[in-house]
C-alpha cells in the first residue's frame, strides 16, 4: 500500500488503467452506458440478432408441446440429443461467473471486480437458457412440471431420491437461487447511484425501488459486506457442487462411456473452461464497443487466459485419462467404447473436440495471444464449439452403441432440434443486451473499492 | 316413400332423372359417369343443395333460410342410412351366464390359410373378437401360432376394408346387386350356365364344394376357376409324375432324426408349419442326459427361418440344389431313369456323409422340398423317401384336402383362354387379386375388360375390384361361417364371433346365391351341408361338439400308400449354370404374403426373419455377386428378366445364395389402402405364365438413386448389414457373450460351456442386504421368470406379433422405423457367424430381462418404474413423465418410447381390437414388456378366489402361448418343480450381460447345433 505514494506518477491502481482516477470518473463512465441518448449501433444489432434468434424457442417450444419429443432426432437407442447437450453446454458456460464473484471474492482477487458483474448476469441467463431444456425434453413437461419436485400430495407418492435427474432439480434451482441472491444483492448500491443519477422521473421511480432504500449509510455497507461474504461463502461449494450433480446424470449410469469416476472434477473444470471463454466472448467485444479499456485492461485478458488455460489441461488430462483407463481396465465395454469415439460412425466429431478444446488452447501459452483481443475472441470461439462437442461425444455418441449390438444405432438432428439451440441463444442475447442496457455492467462501487485503497 | 321422392325432386334431382329416364340396370353405372362428364352434371354435384343454395345468398329468402334450418334439424335426427333393424331393447336383467364385463369368453373356429384350416381359438371381449391364438386339438396348429393367423384380427378392424356394394365406385347395397345378379343368372339359366364363370383361390371347403356342385347341376355350362400366384402346382405336378395322382404329402418330425430339405421352409411357410415347428423343435431341445438330437441339412437359395436353425445350410441356386437331389439319389440307388447327369453340387466326401447319415437312420429321415423346387424335384425326393422306408414312418400320403382337380395355372389359363374367346359373359371372383398377381404375359387384363358382367368379392377395394362394375365387400372369417378342411383333411367350422360389422357378404352367401339358395344364412348353409354329410346319429350333439372342439373328429383322410413310379429326369435337369448367370427367385413375403396382407400394419412393419427389413422389399443380393453386378445396398437398380423390367433397391444379404437374387412378392398395391400404398414395388411385373415365380437370366444394372430401406437391427448405413463385426474390423457380438452355441457332440464333452469365461458378479457382492433384493414373492412367494430356448427359435415373429395383439402396441410407420423408433416389445435379433459369404444365422429374442437389480428404475426421477414383489419390473404409464433416463441405462435396450401419439385414438373401428386390459399408451411414455402382467393378474384373482395356488402353465404369456416351437416358457422360478425352474437348472441356461450384476430374470439356452463330423465345413 506504500508503494503508492512512492512513485511520481501510475495508474492509481494496477486493476485500473490510466484514464480512471477519481470516483467522478469512474461513476460517470460506467452509468454513462445507461444515461445515454446515444446507444451504439452495436447494441441494436446484437439485440435484433438475439430477438430474431429468440424465435426459434418462441416457434420451437410450442410446435414441440403440441407435436411431442419425435420432431427431434432421437430414437430408441439414442434417448438424450441436443437438448441435453445444450442443458449441460449452458450450465457450464454459467460457472464463470459464479467462480469469479465467488471463489475470487474469497482469495481476494481484486482483479475480479471489473468483470464479476457481467459474469455473474451471465450465469444467471445461461442457467435461465439451461432450464429450459430439462423441462421441455421430456415426454410429458405438463407433468415433469411438478412432479419432479417433491411436495405431499393425495396420492402418497414421492419423487425417486435415487435418481440423479432429481439431483438436478434441487443442483439447478439451488444454483439458480443463490446466483440470482447474489447478484442482486451485489447490485443494490450501484442501483442506488443510478437512481440518485437517473433525471428520468420514471428512472428514479424504478431504480429507487429497485434499489431497496439504499442510503449507503455505515450499517448498510456492514450488512452488505457481511452479507456478500456469506452469499460467497454459499456459493463458492456450488461452483463444485452443480456441475458435479449434472456429471452423476452420466456417472450413476452403466452405460460404457457414462460410467465412469472421473466425470465430477472433470465436468467442473469443463464448465470453469466454458464459462471463462463465454466471459472473454462478450467482455472483448462490449470492452471495445465502450471504450472499457480502463476496467477491462490487458491485465483481465491475460489472468482469464490463464485461467482458461489451467483449466483446458484439466480437461485435456481427463480426456487422456478416460482413454487410459478404458484400456487399462480390460473392460470390453469401455474399450469398445473408446475405439468407437475415435474411429466410429461419429470419430470426426471426437477429433473436432480434441482439436478444439486441447490443441488450439495451447495458443494460450503465447502471451500475444492471450493479450490480442481478436485472436483470443477466436480461441475462445474454438473453446465454445469444443465443450458443445464434449457433451455430444459424452451423451450421443455413448448411447448410440452400448451393449447390444442388435440395437445400435445413429443419430441426425433435425432443424428443431437446432432451432430450440438458437432459440436459448437468442434468449441470453437479448436478455443480457437488456441487462447492459439498463443495469450497470460493472460494479461501480467495487471499482471505486479499488481506487479508495490505492490512494491510502 | 313418395315424401322422400318429393324431397329428392326438390333438391335438384329432376334433371338426372330426366337423364336417366328409360335407362335402367346395366347402364346405370356407366351412364352415371358419362352423365357426371356433362358440365351441368357436375355443377349440379358439387353444390349439396343445389336450389337454395342460390337463395341464401338472396337477402330476400330469410324465410326459406330459416325453414331449411328447421328442415336440418329435423333430418338430423334420421342419423346416417342404416335402417336400424326393428327390435325391441330391454336390459338384460339376467345376462347370459359367460358374459361377465372384462372377462374373455374363448371360441373355437378356423382361419383359412391359403383355403387350408388353421385351427384357432378366438378371445372375445364383451362381444369383439380381440385375439387369435392356436387351438391345441387342431392338427395344423398343435397350439401354436403363425405370424399371419396372429395379424388376421387386424384386418378385421382394418379401417380401409370395403364396407359396402359400390357400384363403380359408387355406394350401393347388397340388396342391389342381388336384384342385378339375379338377372344375370335368368340370363345365363336359358343357355344352361354358358358363360357365367367363378374364380377363386385355393379352397378346401366341404361345403362351398357342395354349392359348387349345386350351381353345375343348375347350369350344366358353370365353370369353376382357381388360382393364386404361390399354389401348391408343383408340389401337385410332382405328386403327378410320381404317383400319377395328385397326393398330399405331410411329415412326422418328431420321429425324425435326420433331415434333409431343398428349399423348404417348413418351420414358417404353409399351413403346417406351426405344426411342423413343434415336431421339429420337440426333437431339437437339448436337456441334461439327453443322448439324441436330429439333424437338418438344409439346402437353400434365400436364408429362411428354417435354415437358420439347421446344422448344415448352403446356399444355392435351384440348378445347384437339384443336382443335389441328384447326387444323394445316385449315392443311394434310387432307380431313376432319363437322360441326365450327375454334376457336383457338393464335393462327393459330403454327399457321402449325408448319405451315411441317412442310411443310418432309414425309416427315420425326411427328405423334404421347397414350393418354389420344381416337379421332377418333388417327384424325385418322394422316391428318395420311399427308397429310404420313410413312407408310413414319418412321410405320409393322403388324398388331396383342395378342391378342384385341375392345377391352378391350368385352370386359370382356361379362363384366359375363354375369355380372350369371349365365352365368358359373366365372371364373379371371389377373394384375390389377380389384375395385380397373374403373370404380365397372361393376356388376363386384356381380356378381363371385355367380361360384361365382373364382380367382386373382396375384402379391400383393390386393382381387380376397381375393374369390376361391382365390388361386394367380403365378410372376415370372423364374422362369417364356413367350414375348412386342414392338411390331412380333418375339417373345422370356420364359426364367426361378431356379426359382420359392415354391409358385407360372405364366400357362401355369394356362391349359394348362385347355387339358387338366395337369403340362406351362412350358417344354414354350413348346417345344411353338414346335416346331410354326418358322422354322428344326433345331429345337435355332432353341431356342438364340432364347434366347441373346433375339429371335426373322424374326417381326417386316410394314410396311403401310393404305386411310385419310375421318375423320368428330363434334360437339364440338375445342370448347374454357368458362374455369371443370374437366377430371380419371386417368393410370396414372409409376412404379408403374396399381397393378401398388405394392408395389414402389424405384418408391414414386423421385420422379415433373416432381412430385418419393413415395409419394403428389395432385391436380396449375396455380398459377393452385389460386388460383381456393382450393386449397392439401398440404391435403386433396374432389373430385366426377358422383356421385362422392373427398378427395385437393393439389399445385400449375407446367406443369399450367389447368383441369386430373391424378390419377395404383394408389395406395391398402389390403391389398397393407408399401410399398403407406400409399400415396396410389385414384383409380380417380373412374372411369366411360362415361369411365374422367376427364371434365370436377370440381368441387372446399377443406378445412383438412393433408396431408404427401414431395417430394424442395420440403422447404420456402414455395417453393411453384417453385425458381426463393425467398420473397425471389431468383433461386435462373439466377445459379448451375447449368444453362446456349441455342437451337440462339445455340449456332451463338456455340459458347462456356456459359462466358461464369464465372470458373473458373486450373489454377495452388493452394499445392501440381499434379503431385501430377492423379489421372490410377497406370501404367495411367487417370483417369474422366462427361459428362451435359442436352440429352436428360428425368428418366425409370431411371439412379437402375439405380443403387439395383446398389448395394444402401435404400429409407427417406415419414417419413424427409419429412425429407429419402432415399439415391438419383444424383438428378435439376428446375428451372423462366421464368413461372410457362407454365414451362420442366429436369432435371440430379446424381452425385457426384468432384471433383480434393475438400471432403469434407479434413475427414474418420479419412481414410474418399480419393481414389483414378485419380480417385474414395473412401468407405470400414469406416473411417466417421459425423461427416457430408463431407456438410455437399459443395457439390453428393450424400453420404447412413444415419440409421437403413436397409438392411433381415432379409428373408430381400431379400438375395438384392443385389448381392454392393456391400457393405451399416450405420447411421451415409456412403455416395455410386461411378462403380460394383466395375465398374471387375471391368474392371481382366480388364485385368491378359489383358494388354489396358481399352477405351473396356468398363466402364459402371449409370446409364449403363441411360439409353436415351445422356445419360450414363462413361470414362477421360486417352484422347483415349474417348467421355468427346470430349464433355468439347465447347464445351458445363461443370462446375458450378467456380468454388469443387472440379475436378469430372462435368460437363455444356449444354442445346440448337431453337424455331422464327417461333413467338411
Amino acid at each position: 500500500m506504500a508503494e503508492g505514494s512512492e512513485k511520481s506518477y501510475q495508474p492509481p491502481v494496477e486493476e485500473l488503467g490510466p484514464g480512471q482516477t477519481t470516483f467522478t470518473s469512474i461513476t460517470d463512465k460506467i452509468s454513462g452506458v445507461v444515461f445515454t441518448k446515444h446507444t451504439p449501433i452495436f447494441w441494436f444489432i446484437s439485440f435484433a440478432i438475439g430477438f430474431i434468434c429468440l424465435h426459434g424457442l418462441m416457434i420451437g417450444a410450442p410446435y414441440l408441446l403440441y407435436e411431442g419429443t419425435g420432431i427431434w432426432g432421437l430414437n430408441n437407442p439414442v434417448g438424450w440429443g441436443w437438448a441435453i447437450i445444450n442443458f449441460i453446454w449452458w450450465i457450464g458456460i454459467g460457472h464463470a461467473g459464479t467462480l469469479i464473484s465467488a471463489v475470487l471474492l474469497l482469495f481476494r482477487q481484486r482483479w475480479r471486480t471489473s468483470i464479476n458483474r457481467a459474469a455473474e448476469a451471465m450465469t444467471i441467463f445461461a442457467v435461465l437458457c439451461a432450464a429450459q431444456f430439462p423441462l421441455l425434453h421430456t415426454g410429458r413437461p405438463w407433468l415433469a412440471a411438478y412432479w419432479l419436485l417433491p411436495y405431499p400430495n393425495s396420492m402418497a407418492m414421492w419423487v425417486n431420491f435415487r435418481s440423479p435427474l432429481l439431483w438436478d432439480v434441487f443442483a439447478v434451482s439451488t444454483y439458480l437461487t443463490v446466483s440470482l441472491v447474489f447478484w442482486y444483492v451485489g447490485l443494490i448500491p450501484d442501483l442506488a447511484s443510478f437512481r440518485d443519477k437517473a433525471k428520468n422521473r420514471f428512472a428514479q421511480i424504478l431504480y429507487g425501488f429497485l434499489s431497496l432504500g439504499w442510503r449507503g449509510s455505515a450499517f448498510h455497507w456492514e450488512r452488505y459486506e457481511l452479507a456478500s461474504l456469506l452469499l460467497a461463502g454459499l456459493s463458492t461449494p456450488l461452483v463444485l457442487s452443480v456441475h458435479s450433480i449434472v456429471s452423476f446424470d452420466f456417472s450413476t449410469g452403466i452405460i460404457p462411456g457414462w460410467h465412469t469416476t472421473i466425470f465430477p472434477p472433470y465436468f467442473v473444470a469443463g464448465a470453469i473452461f466454458a464459462g471463462f471463454a463465454m466471459v472473454l466472448t462478450l467482455m472483448i467485444p462490449l470492452r471495445k464497443v465502450y471504450g472499457l479499456y480502463d476496467f477491462i485492461t490487458e491485465r483481465h485478458l491475460n489472468n482469464m487466459s490463464k485461467v482458461m488455460l489451467a483449466a483446458g489441461l484439466i480437461v485435456a488430462y481427463g480426456y487422456f485419462m478416460e482413454v487410459v483407463i478404458a484400456e487399462y481396465s480390460g473392460s470390453q465395454w469401455e474399450m469398445y467404447m473408446m475405439r468407437n469415439r475415435m474411429y466410429g460412425p461419429y470419430g470426426d466429431y471426437y477429433w473436432a473436440l480434441i482439436l478444439c478444446n486441447i490443441i488450439v488452447p495451447q495458443l494460450l501459452w503465447f502471451r500475444y495471444f492471450r493479450l490480442h483481443p481478436i485472436w483470443l475472441w477466436i480461441v475462445c470461439q474454438f473453446i465454445n464449439v469444443g465443450m458443445w462437442l464434449e457433451r455430444f461425444v459424452i451423451v450421443v455418441m455413448s448411447l448410440h452403441r452400448d451393449f447390444m449390438p442388435s440395437s445400435w444405432g445413429s443419430y441426425s438432428s433435425t432443424i428443431w432440434d437446432a432451432a430450440l439451440y438458437i432459440g436459448t441463444i437468442g434468449l441470453f442475447i437479448v436478455l443480457f443486451f437488456a441487462f447492459i442496457r439498463g443495469f450497470p455492467m460493472i460494479s461501480i462501487h467495487e471499482i471505486r473499492t479499488l481506487l479508495k485503497t490505492g490512494k491510502h | 316413400m313418395t315424401e322422400k321422392t318429393i324431397m329428392r325432386k326438390d333438391l335438384g334431382g329432376k334433371e338426372i332423372r330426366d337423364k336417366l329416364k328409360g335407362k335402367s340396370g346395366q347402364a346405370y353405372w356407366s351412364s352415371l359417369e358419362s352423365l357426371s362428364k356433362t358440365e351441368e352434371f357436375a355443377d349440379l354435384i358439387s353444390r349439396e343443395f343445389p336450389e337454395q343454395a342460390d337463395q341464401l345468398s338472396d337477402s330476400q329468402s330469410r324465410r326459406n333460410f330459416l325453414k331449411l334450418m328447421g328442415a336440418s334439424f329435423a333430418f338430423g335426427g334420421l342419423s346416417a342410412c342404416t335402417i336400424q333393424p326393428q327390435e325391441k331393447i330391454v336390459p338384460q336383467v339376467r345376462a347370459p351366464e359367460e358374459l361377465i364385463p372384462g372377462r374373455p369368453s374363448y371360441f373355437a373356429s378356423a382361419y383359412p390359410d391359403h383355403g387350408y384350416a388353421f385351427g384357432v381359438v378366438v378371445e372375445s371381449q364383451m362381444g369383439r373378437p380381440v385375439r387369435v391364438d392356436g387351438n391345441i386339438s387342431h392338427p395344423a396348429s398343435l397350439g401354436g401360432s403363425k405370424s399371419v393367423m396372429q395379424a388376421s384380427i387386424l384386418d378385421l378392424y382394418d379401417p380401409d376394408r370395403a364396407q359396402t356394394v359400390t357400384n363403380a365406385g359408387r355406394l350401393s347395397t347388397p340388396s342391389v346387386f342381388w336384384q342385378q345378379l339375379d338377372q344375370r343368372l335368368k340370363m345365363h339359366a336359358e343357355k344352361n350356365g354358358q358363360g357365367l364363370r367363378v374364380l377363386t383361390q385355393t379352397t378346401t371347403s366341404p361345403t362351398e364344394g357342395g354349392l359348387l356342385r349345386a350351381i353345375e347341376s343348375k347350369y350344366p355350362e358353370f365353370k369353376w376357376h382357381h388360382y393364386e400366384p404361390h399354389g401348391n402346382d408343383r408340389s401337385n405336378r410332382g405328386s403327378e409324375i410320381a404317383f400319377g395322382r395328385r397326393l398330399s404329402c405331410d411329415y412326422d418330425f418328431t420321429k425324425a432324426q435326420v433331415i434333409v430339405s431343398f428349399n423348404s421352409d417348413f418351420t414358417s411357410k404353409g399351413s403346417t408349419s406351426a405344426r411342423y415347428s413343434k415336431h421339429f423343435s420337440m426333437a431339437r431341445k437339448v436337456r441334461d442326459g439327453q443322448s439324441t438330437m436330429n439333424r437338418l441339412y438344409m439346402a437353400e437359395s434365400s436364408p429362411s427361418a428354417t435354415g437358420s436353425m439347421a446344422d448344415h445350410r448352403w446356399s444355392m441356386n435351384s440348378s445347384a440344389i437339384e443336382a443335389l437331389a441328384i447326387q444323394i439319389a445316385a449315392e443311394l440307388d434310387v432307380p431313376l431313369s432319363g437322360n441326365y447327369k450327375i454334376e457336383e453340387a457338393l464335393p462327393l466326401s459330403t454327399i457321402q456323409a449325408i448319405v451315411e447319415d441317412l442310411k443310418a437312420h432309414k425309416g427315420n429321415s425326411i427328405l423334404i422340398c421347397g414350393e418354389s423346387c420344381s416337379p421332377e424335384l418333388h417327384a424325385l425326393v418322394h422316391s428318395i423317401n420311399r427308397e429310404l422306408s420313410n413312407v408310413g414312418s414319418t412321410v405320409f400320403y393322403r388324398e388331396h384336402a383342395e378342391l378342384g382337380s385341375l392345377n391352378q395355372s391350368d385352370s386359370f389359363s382356361d379362363l384366359i383362354t375363354d375369355m380372350e374367346n369371349g365365352e365368358v359373359e359373366t365372371l364373379i371372383i371371389l377373394d384375390g387379386n389377380p389384375l395385380f398377381h397373374a403373370p404380365v404375359d397372361s393376356g388376363f387384363a386384356e381380356a378381363f375388360a371385355n367380361i360384361d358382367f365382373r364382380a367382386h368379392l373382396t375384402s379391400h377395394v383393390n386393382e381387380t375390384s376397381r375393374q369390376c362394375q361391382w365390388q361386394v365387400a367380403a365378410s372376415h372369417y370372423l364374422e362369417a361361417w364356413g367350414d375348412l378342411r386342414a392338411f390331412d383333411g380333418t375339417v373345422s367350422i370356420v364359426q364367426p364371433l361378431i356379426q359382420p360389422l359392415y354391409k358385407t357378404v360372405s364366400r357362401l352367401e355369394m356362391l349359394g346365391f348362385l347355387a339358387g339358395k338366395a337369403g340362406v344364412s351362412g350358417m344354414q348353409l354350413v348346417r345344411d351341408h353338414w346335416e346331410a354329410h354326418r358322422l354322428e346319429a344326433n345331429f345337435a350333439i355332432f353341431w356342438r361338439k364340432t364347434l366347441h372342439d373346433g375339429v371335426m373328429a373322424g374326417t381326417q383322410f386316410p394314410q396311403l400308400t401310393p404305386k411310385l413310379r419310375k421318375i423320368l429326369i428330363p434334360a437339364g435337369f440338375g445342370k448347374l449354370t454357368e458362374e455369371d448367370v443370374v437366377e430371380l427367385q419371386l417368393l410370396p413375403d414372409p409376412m404379408i404374403d403374396d399381397g393378401r396382407f398388405a394392408n395389414n400394419g402389424w405384418l408391414q412393419e414386423s421385420p422379415r426373419p433373416i432381412s430385418l427389413l419393413t415395409w419394403d422389399n428389395a432385391a436380396l443380393v449375396s455380398p459377393k455377386t452385389a460386388k460383381r453386378l456393382r450393386l449397392k445396398k439401398q440404391r435403386m437398380a433396374d432389373f430385366r428378366l426377358g422383356e421385362l423390367s422392373l427398378k427395385l433397391p437393393v439389399w445385400i444379404l449375407p446367406g443369399q445364395a450367389e447368383n441369386v437374387i430373391t424378390v419377395h412378392t404383394g408389395f406395391g398395391q398402389k390403391k389398397l389402402g393407408r399401410v399398403a400404398n407406400e409399400a415396396g414395388f410389385n414384383a409380380y411385373l417380373l412374372s411369366t405364365t411360362e415361369h411365374p415365380t422367376g427364371n434365370t437370366g436377370l440381368e441387372a444394372s446399377a443406378t445412383f438413386e438412393e433408396y431408404n430401406l427401414a431395417c430394424t437391427q442395420d440403422h447404420s448405413k456402414m455395417t453393411d448389414g453384417y453385425e458381426r463385426t463393425d467398420e473397425l474390423g471389431t468383433s461386435t457380438f462373439e466377445d459379448r457373450k451375447l449368444i453362446r452355441e456349441s455342437t451337440f457332440a462339445e455340449y456332451k464333452a463338456n455340459p458347462d460351456f456356456a459359462h466358461e469365461g464369464v465372470h458373473d458378479p458373486a450373489d454377495d457382492m452388493t452394499l445392501y442386504n440381499r434379503e431385501d433384493h430377492k423379489w421372490d414373492g410377497a406370501e404367495d412367494k411367487y417370483a417369474w421368470g422366462m427361459v428362451i430356448d435359442l436352440t429352436v427359435c428360428g425368428g418366425c415373429n409370431a411371439c412379437a406379433i402375439a405380443c403387439q395383439s395383446e398389448n395394444n402396441i402401435p404400429v409407427v410407420g417406415k419414417e419413424q422405423v427409419l429412425n429407429g423408433r419402432e415399439m415391438s416389445w419383444i424383438r428378435i435379433d439376428r446375428y451372423y457367424k462366421g464368413e461372410i459369404d457362407d454365414p451362420r444365422i442366429v436369432h435371440q429374442p430379446v424381452t425385457c430381462m426384468h432384471c433383480e437389480n434393475a438400471p432403469c428404475e434407479v434413475v427414474c426421477p418420479v419412481a414410474a418404474t418399480v419393481h414389483s414383489k414378485e419380480g417385474l419390473n414395473s412401468m407405470i404409464y400414469n406416473r411417466c413423465v417421459g425423461t427416457r433416463y430408463c431407456a438410455n441405462n437399459c443395457p439390453y435396450k428393450v424400453r420404447r418410447f412413444n415419440f409421437l401419439q403413436y397409438a392411433d385414438r381415432e379409428s373408430e373401428s381400431l379400438k375395438l381390437q384392443r385389448n381392454p386390459n392393456v391400457t393405451v399408451r399416450s405420447r411421451g411414455v415409456m412403455e416395455k414388456c410386461t411378462y403380460c402382467v394383466q395375465r398374471i393378474n387375471q391368474a392371481r384373482i382366480e388364485s385368491k378366489k378359489s383358494g388354489i395356488p396358481i399352477k405351473d402353465g396356468q398363466i402364459k404369456t402371449a409370446c409364449e402361448q403363441a411360439c409353436p416351437s415351445d422356445a419360450i416358457v414363462f413361470g414362477n422360478i421360486n417352484d422347483s418343480e415349474s417348467r421355468v425352474s427346470k430349464y433355468k437348472s439347465n447347464k445351458l441356461n445363461y443370462g446375458i450381460l450378467t456380468d454388469l450384476n443387472t440379475r436378469p430374470r430372462t435368460t437363455y439356452l444356449a444354442a445346440i447345433r448337431n453337424p455331422n463330423p464327417e461333413v467338411e465345413v
